[in-house]
């Protein structure tokens, strides 16, 4: 890895109330670097990027931002700080036209709105990032779900972000849809940003991913530099790795016993 | 034969659509159908709906509803009620009245004073709010029944009536009722102060939803709070300053009442809060937020305005004029969803 770090967190933990949601979890990103985290439900994901999107505040170990160390109080913070994220279902305001959900909370203009410029800010922004979007004033939520993501992406891509979270990109999407909301993701790795990928899809995560980190019950499963891990690998550990082989010796045991007659 | 490469962008839409096309898809459009059959419909029906003197009477009526459904469709569109804005109003023309007159001060003193109470309880509803997290509809409710109690059991205290004293002969009562009452007859036609605060509202409250980046919050928090709060908008900064606009606006009807009329019942009000409603929901606001218009707010109320006077100039039993409104909002928001799914589904994918 060439480029600068953006973030680390080290040996991070959060408790809420008596429930241990993480725990002792590490993880680096540096530029130009997609760092993918793999987990089940209720692996400690989601606590995970609230962390480091500055919703909530680690109890345990250091969260640094460019060598400083930070303890976020707002999403607004970890904005200002380059870190922009992008969750699965609120990504953009569906009712809202696409140029405002675009500048949404960096309008140009306190007072006097900039319209015009907006618009063409953002038919630009989309098209530099390969989308083509002739109607700027159409709600956002008649574009597909993918095409949301997009312009998500693309946003924080132009407000100059350095950091970008993606919460789940593609799971409630198609098989081609996902294929282009990875595209942009390289895309935004190419524009020199880091990528912090959530997913539970190894085989979404293994066509970009440089670096996986596995959570499983709120505590570091594995981590794992691309270099040291082939997708079957990452597949069977995301799959439950020693549980799995559990079950099956369970359902291989039962199963013959429990089917009826035909 | 080769085929071109394909270009390595993805088209998302066509161009943009044609502007009549654009014209369906503008919130207030059912409320201006509606407006547009309102007027036809009592200028068929009643010789003198269209004289020039009833323009101005129409106006006025209008004008009071409007001044209220301003602030009250800017809080719709951020996804909030306020059901305490009827009574409100009262509460601000009671105390600007109670306080000049035991006092015995100018009357802008009173004004001042009713400003600074009717802000601090809109400030306690937006509170209230985002601290509690409940319905705005169970907040705002607790404090509109509160204010209704507080409205009557205060003044019977301090007068020991159900009304004020009359204060027409205190020091500034002139000069406040020019700001606030005061008509002028232009070629019969008489235009009252309300409806130039109206008018000043309507654009004010326009240009903030449109053309300033709080606007672009207002739509946001309505739409999806927990997506605008994401991108760094402070949605309950946003909610509590709609909420203080609406106070402002109650504070200049409640003035307006006051210096109109002299005294005040502190009965009054209950009930006006659902037309503030009914107005914006007319003009397009849809009820659970992010969409939504100030101009439809004001169709909403022209068509209040020539209803309740319509019917009396066609000489029709004025008991139908609640019913009247009731079919209407059932129309308009009938209409409005229409043309909404109509329109998205010709653009959408």
């Amino acid at each position: 890895m060439t480029g600068r770090e953006l973030l680390a967190l080290t040996a991070v933990g959060k408790t809420y109330g008596s429930v241990r949601a993480l725990q002792d979890v590490s993880l680096t990103l540096r530029e130009g670097e997609i760092s993918c985290v793999l987990g089940d439900n209720g692996a400690g994901k989601s606590t995970l990027i609230k962390i480091i999107a500055g919703l909530h505040q680690h109890d345990e170990g250091s969260y640094t931002i460019a060598g400083e160390e930070v303890r976020l109080g707002s999403p607004r913070q970890a904005l200002d700080r380059g870190i922009a994220t992008v969750y699965q279902d609120l990504a953009v305001v569906p009712l809202m036209p696409v140029w405002r959900n675009f500048f949404l909370g960096s309008e140009r203009g306190r007072f006097r709105l900039d319209t015009a410029a907006m618009r063409a800010t953002t038919r630009e922004a989309l098209l530099r990032m390969g989308i083509d979007l002739h109607d700027v004033d159409q709600p956002i939520g008649t574009l597909s779900g993918g095409q949301r993501q997009c312009v998500a992406i693309a946003r924080a891509v132009h407000f100059g972000a350095k950091v970008l979270i993606l919460d789940e990109p593609t799971a409630a999407l198609g098989v081609k849809q996902s294929g282009v909301v990875l595209k942009y993701v390289t895309a935004a790795r190419d524009a020199g940003l880091g990528v912090v990928l959530i997913t539970h899809n190894p085989h979404h995560a293994y066509l970009v991913g440089d670096h996986f980190t596995l959570l499983k019950r709120g505590r570091m499963a594995g981590s794992h530099p691309r270099a040291e891990i082939g997708l079957e690998q990452l597949t069977t550990e995301m799959a439950g790795g020693s549980d799995l082989a559990e079950l099956s010796h369970e359902l291989a045991r039962t199963d013959p016993k429990e089917r009826p007659p035909q | 034969m080769s085929a071109p490469a394909p270009a390595p962008v993805d088209v998302l839409a066509a161009e943009r659509p044609p502007a009549f096309r654009r014209l369906l898809k503008r919130p207030e459009i059912g409320a201006l159908i509606a407006a547009v059959a309102v007027f036809l419909v009592f200028s068929a029906v009643a010789d003198s709906f269209l004289r020039t003197s009833s323009f101005g009477t129409v106006l006025y009526a209008a004008s009071t509803i409007g001044i209220m459904a301003v602030p009250v469709s800017l809080l719709m569109i951020a996804g909030e009620f306020d059901l305490s804005a009827g009574v409100l109003v009262t509460t601000a023309a009671l105390i600007s009245s109670m306080v000049s007159y035991q006092l015995t001060a100018v009357t802008w003193v009173g004004v001042l004073v009713s400003l600074l109470v009717v802000l601090a309880v809109s400030a306690f509803n937006g509170w209230m709010l985002s601290r509690t997290r409940l319905p705005s509809f169970i907040v705002t409710l607790g404090t509109f029944l509160m204010l209704t109690g507080a409205n009557l059991g205060v003044t019977k205290l301090v007068t020991g009536t159900v009304t004020t004293k009359p204060i027409s002969d205190m020091e500034g009562f002139a000069a406040c009722r020019w700001l606030f009452a005061s008509e002028v007859t232009v070629g019969g036609l008489t235009v009252k102060a309300t409806v130039w605060w109206w008018l000043a509202l309507l654009l004010a409250g326009s240009w903030v939803l449109l053309r300033t980046s709080f606007g672009n919050w207002i739509f946001a928090v309505g739409g999806d709070a927990a997506a605008a709060r994401a991108v760094g908008v402070p949605v309950a900064r946003t909610r509590t300053v709609l909420y203080l606009g609406v106070g402002f606006c109650a504070w200049v009807l409640g003035q307006h009442l006051l210096f109109s009329f002299d005294t005040v019942q502190s009965g009054e009000g209950v009930g006006n809060e659902l037309i503030y409603i009914v107005a914006a929901v007319i003009g397009g606001c849809l009820i659970t937020g992010g969409y939504g218009s100030v101009a439809g707010s004001a169709l909403g109320a022209l068509i209040f305005g020539m209803t309740s006077k319509g019917i009396v100039y066609a000489e029709w039993n004025p008991d139908w004029f609640k019913f009247f409104l009731g079919a209407m909002l059932l129309l308009a928001a009938l209409l409005n969803a229409w043309v909404r799914r109509r329109v998205e589904r010709g653009t959408g994918r």
